[in-house]
């Protein structure tokens, strides 16, 4: 298939140099040089490659939690310290426990829906834990393991899904816009957004995440030549989760995914989307790039939606366990671990501890949704307009008399 | 300081005036720039403003819009240009999505003041799709406040405010009237955006309209006058939200209404009229509310548009018919 066959092509990072409108500064940035540092990565994938089908990305970590050397990016990752490695996995195992809860809410009634994160948390750990306090997030709806590195509540996360308001949040914040369901809407305004951040002249920068379903949306497309061609601080973090509901990648694109940003004038790189090193490597160039007034980035996270897409989903109905079994094998949170015990990073202890902190956020989580009440029925007409509206205050006032039929009623 | 001169002129200068009062004011649209717009309402921006306020943009309608709520988002006040009426159904999804929403979701944290034009209205002959008059499909959305200026005065102060508004407006510039010249006093106290004004006093029926059918109500009304009939005539200005408490006490003066407007008459904005003042007006009422508009049928080929169109005739009968009952 051509998917396959152009999938072993190597990652088109140096095609910025060429198409010009990242022009002169893509050889200035560390790890951006056209030839060799291609040629670099390529011989890393290579060595890391188990079968000649397998896709060709960025990977720090083997799926056996080996740390393998790679040209490019060791250096956005070259101080990090056994502790913030802990921190890494901490991230991602309370990420899928408070997931795992929210699953959990959904089965007992307590959430009308909820789309899970299951085997994205390291490609969301690691690029949420790359970006700095004044970069603006731009999720879709299931950015909880990006959510969580912003400082968002993860309570928070939960109205929407229970039902008691929209999104709910302030998105200036945390600097964490609210979800977006409408698949690729969000990327025209990170673009935007990253537009307004070159007019301040911030060195902030900006990420849109978006799935391999979003990448059909035309949205997605304009997003690219927006931000392409005034040259905007954003980066397309793009999970690669293999399945949009039902629809296979193959649905979707003919080329990697990565490969788009070629046509558009901006580097796009795969990297390995259940290596949270990885991630947190690739974004965190892809961001500083955008800092240095280098323009957009496409980074293409390869990686495996574990569970359904959301909790009415029939995966089985579309595909097979055997696909499964395979992702887990190449798990983000065991490849991890299994690196922290090899290098010592970790003892039991800290094990031990993390569990009990993740059964505490677990109860909390469970408790807080629970305790969440039902919005007045006057919230309806609240915040429709910032400056108010003649019709929204008749209809207000109309169903206040008419709820205030009822009351009449019961006094009696 | 009063000047007389052409509605696309007097919302170049808004702008201006704009662009000159607040550095966050951006204007940005398809050729808006160095051209100054295909109707060269922006004409000159650019040249006193700079290319990173008054933004050429790529050719994608739902970019633009959907940029611009990055830049609101970001602090900016964009005001964004959609060439033609036609051509703004790209950009459908994210007005309503996302544009008209955003304040509600956010429980009220964010705003997004993004003004965004739209010239619309036929009777200048053009080739399909830029005719249209789209307001009722954005009126029937909440969180959209929908204006449409008839004269230059308006055209001026009534972007002057939409540009203030913390809600997203969008601005329907009747094209037709782009270059129909008026006196705009640019130190005068503006009306509420969205209250509408009796523009001619009358006893025996009212006229109700907005943008370019109030000029076409006004000459019914000098006709009828000829014939003896005294016509009120209510520019609405604005669609949404709608001055119904204007529109109520001109009928209750008057006990008959036509609403004339370009847009097909089935679901339009003459509908939800009607509805409501039959209510807000059931025992004032000598004559069921009627419209005059467009038809249930795609904008005809131009040298079919004078019959599509409300025109003099078509108003004046709708009159006889009310005044008979």
């Amino acid at each position: 298939m051509t998917v396959e066959s152009s999938a072993a092509r190597k990652p088109r990072r140096s095609a910025a140099g060429k198409a010009g409108t990242t022009g002169s500064k893509t050889g200035t940035t560390a790890g951006t040089t056209g030839a060799t540092g291609t040629k670099r990565t390529t011989r890393t994938t290579r060595s890391t490659a188990k079968k000649s089908t397998d896709p060709e990305l960025v990977q720090l970590l083997t799926p056996e939690g080996k740390r393998v050397k790679n040209a490019e990016y060791d250096a956005y990752v070259a101080g990090i310290t056994p502790d913030e490695l802990r921190g890494l996995y901490r991230d991602m195992v309370l990420t899928r426990r408070f997931d795992a809860e929210a699953t959990a809410l959904q089965r007992q009634g307590e959430l009308g829906l909820w789309a899970s994160l299951l085997g994205q948390e390291a490609a969301q750990i690691g690029s949420g834990r790359a970006t700095r306090e004044d970069d603006y997030v731009f999720p879709t709806y299931r950015e909880h393991g990006v959510a969580w590195c912003r400082g968002v509540d993860p309570t928070n996360l939960l109205g929407m899904f229970r039902g008691v308001n929209n999104g709910g949040w302030d998105p200036n914040g945390n600097n964490f816009h609210l979800y977006t369901i409408v698949i690729g809407s969000q990327t025209l305004h990170a673009t935007g957004y990253a537009m307004g951040v070159a007019k301040d002249g911030a060195d902030s920068a900006v990420i849109a995440y978006f799935g391999d379903g979003a990448s059909s949306q035309g949205d997605v497309a304009e997003s690219f030549t927006f931000a392409a061609v005034y040259n905007a601080p954003v980066v397309f973090f793009c999970q690669n989760n293999q399945w949009a509901i039902s629809e296979p990648t193959e649905r979707q694109t003919r080329v990697p995914l990565y490969q788009r940003a070629q046509g558009y004038g901006f580097p796009g790189v795969r990297v390995d989307g259940n290596d949270v090193l990885a991630c947190l490597a690739v974004t965190k160039w892809a961001l500083e790039r955008a800092r240095n007034g280098e323009g957009p980035t496409l980074v293409e996270a390869f990686t495996y939606r574990m569970g359904a897409h959301t909790t009415s989903d029939d995966p089985t109905r579309y595909r097979g366990d055997e696909e499964r079994l395979a992702w887990e094998a190449k798990d983000p949170i065991l490849r991890l671990r299994r690196y922290l015990e090899a290098s010592d990073h970790a003892d039991e202890g800290f094990f031990a501890e993390l569990e009990a902190e993740s059964e505490t956020l677990g109860k909390r989580v469970r408790e807080a949704v629970r305790a969440m009440p039902d919005p007045d029925h006057f919230a309806i007409f609240e915040n429709v307009y910032a400056d108010g509206h003649a019709l929204v205050d008749e209809e207000r006032a109309q169903f206040a008399a008419y709820q205030a039929s009822f009351a009449d009623e019961g006094g009696h | 300081m009063a000047e007389k001169m052409a509605m696309a002129k007097a919302i170049n200068e808004s702008l201006r005036r704009a662009l000159d009062a607040d550095p966050k004011v951006l204007v940005m649209g398809e050729d808006v720039g160095k051209l100054g717009g295909v109707f060269r309402v922006t004409d000159g921006l650019q040249k006193d403003f700079g290319e990173s306020r008054v933004i050429d943009t790529p050719l994608a309608e739902s970019g633009i819009v959907g940029t611009a709520i990055g830049l609101a988002l970001r602090g900016y006040r964009p005001v964004v240009e959609i060439q033609f009426d036609g051509f703004v159904f790209p950009a459908y999804d994210q007005i309503v999505t996302q544009l008209a929403k955003m304040h509600a979701r956010s429980l009220g944290k964010v705003k997004l003041p993004v003004v965004v034009r739209i010239p619309y209205g036929g009777g200048i002959g053009a080739v399909e799709h830029h005719s249209e008059s789209p307001e009722a499909l954005f009126a029937h959305v909440a969180g959209l406040k929908i204006v449409s200026p008839s004269n230059a005065s308006d055209a001026y102060w009534m972007m002057q405010q939409a540009i203030q508004s913390d809600d997203p407006v969008i601005y329907f510039e009747p094209k037709r009237r782009y270059w129909d010249k008026a006196e705009v006093d640019f130190e005068a106290i503006p009306a509420p955006l969205h209250k509408a004004r009796v523009v001619r006093e009358g006893t025996d029926l009212t006229l109700a309209a907005y943008g370019p059918m109030v000029k076409l109500c006004q000459e019914a009304a000098d006709a009828a006058a000829e014939e003896g009939k005294s016509l009120e005539v209510l520019d609405l200005r604005s669609v949404s939200p709608l001055d119904f408490d204007s529109l109520q006490a001109s009928v209750e003066k008057t006990r008959r209404l036509v609403v004339v407007h370009e847009a097909p008459v089935f679901f339009g904005s003459g509908a939800e009229i009607a509805a409501r003042i039959t209510e807000r007006c059931f025992y004032h009422l000598e004559a069921p509310v009627l419209r005059v508009g467009g038809y249930h049928a795609p904008y005809p080929p131009a040298r079919l548009e004078e019959a599509y169109l409300p025109d003099l005739d078509r108003v004046l009968d709708a009159v006889d018919r009310s005044l008979a009952y």
